[in-house]
Formats: C-alpha cells, sequence, structure tokens
C-alpha cells in the first residue's frame, strides 16, 4: 500500500509519519515526476491553500491530481487540503481541484486567537480530540455527501466516495484511528 | 480541602490545561507554515504581490529591514493602522514584530489579534536583560537565536517558532548559515551524549534542562526553526534548506530587488524544491537586480548581537 503525500507546502511530515507507523509506504509529492510513481491514496496536508494551489499550477500537477480524483483515487484532505477539495470557497472567488461538492468558509474562526481543540465524533470514530488551526469550516453540502462531524453547529467533516475532508488536523496528536480508516479503504 | 479551595483547585487545572492545548496550538501553526516563505512587508499592496507570489505568510513591519539599517535612530512596533490595513489585504497569517522585552508592544499586537508576534532584533530592544514572557500571552511568538542555548532560553519563556537570527537587511547569508550550523551542532552533540551528562550541559547552555534532555531524545527542537536574516536569492533559501531550515523568511531581499513578484515567487518555489538543482537554475535565471547588500565586514550595527 503506498500513499502519496503533497509536500509542496505545510504539514506533510506529519502525516507520512501516522502512514508509516500504520505500516503504509509512503512518499512525497512535490514535482510532476513524483506522479508518474504508482500509489493508492493521496494526502493533501494542511498549510497555506493559497501557496500550495499556486505551487500545484507553478509546478505542474494540478491538472493531473485533479484527473487522478476524479478518476477515484481515495483522497483525504485536512484544513488546506479540505480547501482545494472543496466546490466553492465562500469568501474567495476562486476555487482549487473543486472535486468534492461542498462549500467552505476559509479562516472560518477568525485568526490564531480563535485556534481550539474540541472533542466530538467523526462517523464511527467516537471522542476524537480535534485541533483546529485558523481552520475553515463547511458551510453547505451537496447531493450525496456524507457529514461525518459537526461542532458548535458547523460542519466540520464530510465524505463524498472516495474524498474525505476534515476542517482539523488528524495529522496532529497521537490519535491515529483518522488515518487507519483511511488506509483501509486503499486495501 | 474546604469545597471552595477545591473548585479553585479545579479550575486552575482547566486553566492549566487550556495554556498547555494554547502553547501546542500555537507550536502547530508554526507547524502548518513549513515548507513556506513568510516574506517582509510594509503597505498592503506589498502584502497582496506576497500572497500572490505564494508567501505562507507576511510579516507587516514599517520599515524592511535595510531600511531601519540605513535611517538609524530607534526602531519601533509598527503603527497599528499599517498592521489592520495588511490583516485586511490578505487571508494568509500576519505576523508583526515588537521589540525585544517590550511586553506592552506585545500586548498591543496581541489586542490587533495578530498571527504571530516576532520579539525581533530588528527593532531598537527595550530591555537589555529580559525578554518578554511569552508564556504570559494567548499570541504565539517567534524568537531569534544564533545557537542551541539562545533557541533552548527562548523555548522556555514560550516561543513556540525559533528562526536564525542572521544578520537582517545586509542580503548577506552568512550569518544565518553561521547560526544554523551552530544549532544543529550543539543539537547533534547533544544527541550523542550520555543522559548523565546533560545537567552540566544545560548548565553550560543556561538553558532548562528538560529542553536540554528533549534534544537528546529527539535530535531537534520541540518547535519549528526557520531560516532568517539575509536570505536574497533562491539558491540562498535552497542553501538555507538543505542546511535543515524547515522554511525561511525573506527580509529586505525581495521589495528591495528589481522584481519583487518574480523574485519572490521563485524563492517560494526553490524552497518548495530546494534539492532540485535544474529548477532551481531555471528560477535564478534573468531574476534582475538582487539587493546591493552589505559584506559582514562593512556592517556597523550588528543586530544578531540584540538579546542573548
Amino acid at each position: 500500500m503506498r500513499v502519496g503525500v503533497l509536500a509542496v507546502q505545510g504539514a506533510f511530515i506529519e502525516h507520512m509519519r501516522i502512514c508509516q507507523e500504520l505500516g503504509a509506504e509512503t512518499f512525497e509529492i512535490r514535482c510532476a515526476e513524483d506522479l508518474e510513481k504508482k500509489f493508492d491514496g493521496l494526502i493533501l496536508p494542511g498549510g497555506e491553500s493559497t501557496a500550495q494551489s499556486l505551487l500545484l499550477h507553478q509546478l505542474g500537477m494540478f491538472d493531473t491530481l485533479r484527473t487522478l480524483i476524479e478518476n477515484d483515487l481515495p483522497v483525504m484532505g485536512t484544513c488546506a487540503g479540505m480547501i482545494l477539495l472543496a466546490q466553492h470557497i465562500e469568501n474567495e472567488p476562486q476555487a482549487h481541484f473543486s472535486t468534492l461538492p461542498i462549500t467552505v468558509v476559509r479562516n472560518g474562526y477568525g485568526r490564531q486567537l480563535g485556534s481550539f481543540t474540541a472533542t466530538f465524533d467523526v462517523g464511527e470514530v467516537l471522542n476524537f480530540k480535534a485541533r483546529f488551526i485558523r481552520a475553515p469550516y463547511i458551510s453547505q453540502v451537496g447531493e450525496g455527501v456524507r457529514v461525518l462531524a459537526r461542532f458548535d453547529g458547523r460542519i466540520v467533516a464530510a465524505q463524498s466516495g472516495n474524498q474525505v475532508a476534515y476542517a482539523f488536523h488528524p495529522e496532529l496528536g497521537d490519535d491515529m484511528r483518522l488515518h487507519e480508516n483511511f488506509l483501509r479503504k486503499l486495501v | 480541602m474546604s469545597s471552595s479551595t477545591s473548585a479553585k483547585a479545579a479550575t486552575s487545572a482547566v486553566a492549566a490545561t487550556l495554556k498547555e492545548d494554547r502553547v501546542s496550538l500555537n507550536r502547530e501553526l508554526a507547524q502548518m507554515l513549513k515548507g513556506g516563505v513568510i516574506m517582509d512587508v510594509t503597505t498592503p499592496e506589498q502584502a497582496k504581490i506576497a500572497e500572490e507570489a505564494g508567501a505562507c505568510a507576511v510579516m507587516a513591519l514599517e520599515r524592511i529591514p535595510a531600511d531601519i539599517r540605513a535611517a538609524g535612530g530607534v526602531s519601533r512596533m509598527s503603527d497599528p493602522a499599517m498592521i489592520r490595513g495588511i490583516q485586511d489585504a490578505v487571508s494568509i497569517p500576519v505576523m508583526a514584530k515588537c521589540r525585544i522585552g517590550h511586553f506592552a508592544e506585545a500586548q498591543i499586537l496581541q489586542a490587533l489579534e495578530i498571527d504571530y508576534i516576532d520579539e525581533s532584533e530588528v527593532l531598537s530592544p527595550a530591555d537589555d536583560t529580559h525578554h518578554i514572557d511569552k508564556l504570559a500571552f494567548d499570541i504565539p511568538f517567534v524568537c531569534g537565536a544564533k545557537n542551541l542555548g539562545e533557541a533552548l532560553r527562548r523555548i522556555s519563556e514560550g516561543a513556540t517558532m525559533i528562526r536564525t537570527k542572521g544578520e537582517p537587511g545586509t542580503g548577506d547569508v552568512i550569518q544565518a548559515v553561521r547560526h544554523m550550523r551552530m544549532i544543529n551542532k550543539e543539537m547533534a552533540c547533544i544527541k550523542a551524549m550520555r543522559e548523565d551528562e546533560l545537567y552540566t550541559v544545560a548548565k553550560e547552555l543556561q538553558a532548562p534542562v528538560d529542553l536540554v534532555r528533549y534534544v537528546h531524545h529527539h535530535g531537534k527542537l520541540p518547535v519549528v526553526n526557520f531560516a532568517a536574516g539575509g536570505i536574497a536569492t533562491p539558491a540562498d533559501a535552497a542553501l538555507m534548506m538543505q542546511l535543515g531550515a524547515e522554511g525561511v523568511f525573506v527580509g529586505s531581499g525581495i521589495f528591495k530587488s528589481g522584481n519583487p513578484a518574480q523574485r519572490a515567487n521563485a524563492i517560494v518555489q526553490a524552497v518548495s524544491n530546494y534539492l532540485d538543482a535544474e529548477l532551481v537554475a531555471k528560477l535564478s535565471t534573468n531574476l534582475g537586480e538582487a539587493m546591493v547588500g552589505i559584506n559582514e565586514h562593512e556592517i556597523e550595527l550588528l543586530m544578531a548581537e540584540r538579546g542573548e
């Protein structure tokens, strides 16, 4: 089982460490050549979505990755990764991959002083301690999207087919259950 | 224990957990900036240029270090109006500088809800003995360091991100290289030591032993470490990343150069693919004039010596 982790900017090492601990092989996706490798799943990490999206275009990876996602490659997006997947961004004119039918609000909880942790159920995963860092939230979901978690009345995790998106950072802390779920789908 | 004391103890236990959480969240914001470039900007227009060029954060300040150096005099925190203007212009994190030890300036920056405070030697120090007690704040702090002792002292005061001091506003990377190599060498040394030798090391470094122990076990700092000071070209950025920086600050290097937008973007791409020499060669081509710069021995004011 091989997981490609987008590694142009952000907290990609944290995702790789957890996947490796769970027995998966990982590699960094930094340039177009890396996409020639075969892989079973893709992780879009936290970071700055504007910087990541620009680099995806400039390094010639954007179209290939979008096609792979459209063709059912399992993908997990966290925070900035969720923004990359979203079909609409409420407070920005331009969406990115636009493959997941959700609308997100970027920096939905404000600046760093608004960052927080909270514990709630994420689908079948009970009592997950989630870390929100300048996080977005989901304001609307389209048809066929399953809401996995709500906190304080807002949707913070959703899934549709091969795509799962978290507004928070399952790659931080030592709870690996959401990664476990993701890797299970790759087998 | 009376019921009121136990209630008090419970409340302070909650407060302690929250504080711990806040420190973690602040360290984690720095983790999200990794592999990115943080750019000095002085106007909302420059902030937009930086964001569009792929900056992962901007540092709002009134004058870039090269101009502070040229102007001389006392250099202070920026006007809140200018900081607000930059906060409104971009969606990426906005950082701002306060003087070393000037906790009232830090309180103002916290009130402005800045995303990260840089307690910076680039400004005139306000206290020649004490740094800010950063644990007293909810807002995160980044601090400069020339060596491991300084880095660990700043972390013990509550800094949740470290950067090399380098020598700001010079366009000369030599000091950032020296500081990064020094910190890495000292960490490698501590990693190789026996557990019972760490107490003396802590004494010598004038740093808490629990932080020295962390370095011994992990071979790295407990917070993210960026390169800063004198970085002016994509090659400088690639050099610092290969030396172990987890990202870079670019101060005067961008807006003192001939073509800021192009240079800014070239440095962003170089940081994301710092091992790809062919790409960095392409990025370095026809970039226009780099900032003129000053050599180390021509400098009259060594900012890196401020605040040990």
